[in-house]
């Protein structure tokens, strides 16, 4: 079955997408709220940023961000001025990496649930007497909640598996830094299948199980508007 | 006391400019036709509009040049055109929300709001379960929990179908009569201003036509209202006694008496009375041989034209006033004009 660096991958990948998820929801919710509810003029520039890796090569990503973290790098070198490691070819950098490259899967569900919940609900919300935090937490939140499935999710599921921005940045160093996608990409090239297989075959099936999830959350709650309409 | 507001809305396709006094007593009406700014005006009584502008409720400033009171810190209740409830919360919490975070909250208050509404057996419910009538129903009291200083209602009718508003309208009546919160009501219906209303503010096109009691604005000639199929007036009377024989009850009023077919009221009570300017016809004499049994002794106040044949009449019985819809010649054969004394005979009377 596994052997141990294939569990060391797979502990380093849940790990990763773990945290990475979590920190995009925390940055992702107030950044999704105000693309659904700003008028700024300049929105579309930044909407468009945020969705670059969606099309961008992840190698294209991977490079600038090893250039930027490295020790010569903007990022990189700051930390050294600051007495810190560079963080090029470390789990911090690889987070960092994740964050940017799975950010548009979920800001755009988040941002998507809170345009469609409108803006009557938090005036509703307002005439009894909640204060803007408040309605935030008890009426946008709740409303928007299979957005914040779906966000999470996609998150997770996307940070999982990526693979170019890891290579690049990430430099496979086994326990630290090697995903389970790289992984599988050694056992190809070792041509041991067999081992390739099992963790190819595991990520297809919770890839396929979690977008399950997804599809049919979305399904229920679309159904659920049309009936209360 | 009252509310002193003066505000000015520009929108790409739309002006609001009033400048207004609005006593807190009572159901003021804010009549318009749609676009006439009526929403928008009570929005910014809300809070709900980002507009410049004064607003004074009672001895509280709530905006000024440089002061903004917030609309989760104003003491208002407000019904939206639909009953815009939380689907993720069930009935009962939809209420309690408001409730909890009341500025003084009272927990006879939404006892009452709730029983008053009958909605009792909806508490458990989820707010898709609920029928279009009984959604505004659980809106209305979940705006009445937070013992507001003023209720705002935004067409709480407008969305709902023939068999619903006759549902709502009872409750309505009945916040009217029950309790001493006054409410500041907008609608383009005119039978719902005058089931509800006390006073009536005239919106067109953003700017105030019109401001006063209910009973002068239906009666102003100069104004839309007086003329018309539905031309109408209001009067508040009381119940005075019940003819046992021949199953009429006695009205009395500040004009005189008014006959209807026998109505289950207590003596004393009181009522409103809706009197349509075409069921009222005018004679110089009063008539004995007729089988009209409402003739009132009546002072023309004013006369205007309708149409190429028919004049509109504001008549006075009393402190009272009535309409009476004539053709020209019969105007002209009967000498109107303005304080001239006349008969009345008014063929139907509605009670609200």
């Amino acid at each position: 079955m596994l052997n141990e660096f294939d569990l060391a991958a797979l502990i380093v990948t849940l790990k990763l997408a773990s945290i990475s998820t979590l920190i995009l929801l925390i940055i992702g919710t107030p950044l999704a709220w105000w693309l659904a509810n700003s008028k700024w003029k300049l929105k579309p520039l930044l909407e468009a940023l945020i969705a670059l890796p969606l099309i961008l090569p992840p190698t294209v990503l991977g490079f600038y961000l090893l250039i930027s973290l490295g020790p010569h790098g903007a990022v990189g070198g700051a930390m050294q001025w600051l007495g810190a490691q560079p963080l090029a070819f470390t789990f911090a950098g690889l987070v960092i990496g994740s964050v940017i490259y799975s950010m548009p899967f979920v800001v755009q569900p988040l941002q998507n649930a809170f345009v469609a919940i409108g803006t009557r609900p938090m005036e509703v919300a307002a005439t009894l007497r909640a204060t803007p935090m408040d309605r935030f937490f008890t009426v946008a939140v709740p409303l928007a909640r299979t957005g914040f499935v779906t966000a999470a999710v996609l998150g997770f599921a996307h940070t999982v598996g990526e693979f170019g921005v890891v290579l690049m940045i990430g430099g496979n160093i086994p326990g630290e830094t090697q995903v389970l996608s790289i992984a599988i990409y050694d056992h190809v090239e070792a041509l041991e299948y067999g081992n390739a297989h099992i963790l190819a075959g595991g990520l297809l099936l919770v890839s396929f199980i979690m977008l399950v999830v997804v599809y049919s959350l979305n399904r229920h709650f679309s159904l659920l508007q049309r009936s209360s309409r | 006391m009252s509310i002193e507001c003066r505000f000015n809305i520009v929108r790409t396709d739309f002006v609001l400019d009033v400048d207004l006094m609005i006593p807190l007593t009572g159901v003021t009406a804010i009549f318009g036709p749609s676009g006439s700014g009526k929403t928008t005006f009570l929005r910014a009584l809300a809070g709900l509009e980002n507009n410049k502008g004064y607003l004074k409720v009672g001895d509280t400033i709530w905006q000024d040049e440089k002061y903004f009171l917030p609309t989760h810190q104003r003491s208002i209740g407000y019904v939206f055109q639909e009953a815009s409830l939380f689907e993720h919360l069930n009935v009962k919490d939809n209420i309690e929300y408001g409730f909890k975070r009341a500025i003084e909250s009272d927990q006879s208050v939404m006892h009452r709001a709730i029983i008053l509404l009958q909605i009792e057996h909806l508490l458990g419910r989820r707010t898709d379960e609920l029928s279009g009538g009984e959604r505004q129903r659980v809106a209305i009291a979940r705006a009445l929990s937070l013992s507001p200083k003023m209720l705002l209602m935004d067409e709480p009718m407008a969305s709902l179908d023939e068999k619903h508003k006759k549902e709502i309208l009872p409750f309505l009546e009945n916040l009217h009569a029950e309790l001493d919160i006054p409410m500041i009501y907008v609608t383009h219906s005119i039978d719902e201003v005058a089931h509800l209303a006390d006073q009536l503010i005239l919106l067109d096109e953003g700017k105030v036509v019109g401001n006063g009691k209910i009973s002068e604005m239906l009666t102003r000639l100069d104004l839309s209202l007086s003329h018309g199929e539905r031309a109408s007036s209001i009067i508040e009377a009381k119940v005075l006694e019940h003819d046992e024989h021949y199953n009429l009850t006695t009205i009395d009023f500040s004009g005189g008496q008014l006959f209807v077919p026998r109505k289950q009221l207590p003596v004393g009570c009181d009522v409103r009375l809706r009197v349509e300017a075409r069921d009222v016809s005018l004679t110089a004499e009063r008539q004995t041989q007729t089988s009209i049994l409402n003739i009132l002794p009546v002072i023309v106040d004013e006369i205007s034209d309708e149409s190429d044949a028919q004049v509109i009449v504001r008549l006075k019985a009393g402190d009272d006033l009535l309409l009476s819809c004539v053709t020209k010649k019969s105007a002209e054969l009967l000498q109107l004009q303005k304080g001239k004394e006349i008969y009345a005979q008014i063929k139907s009377v509605a009670l609200l």
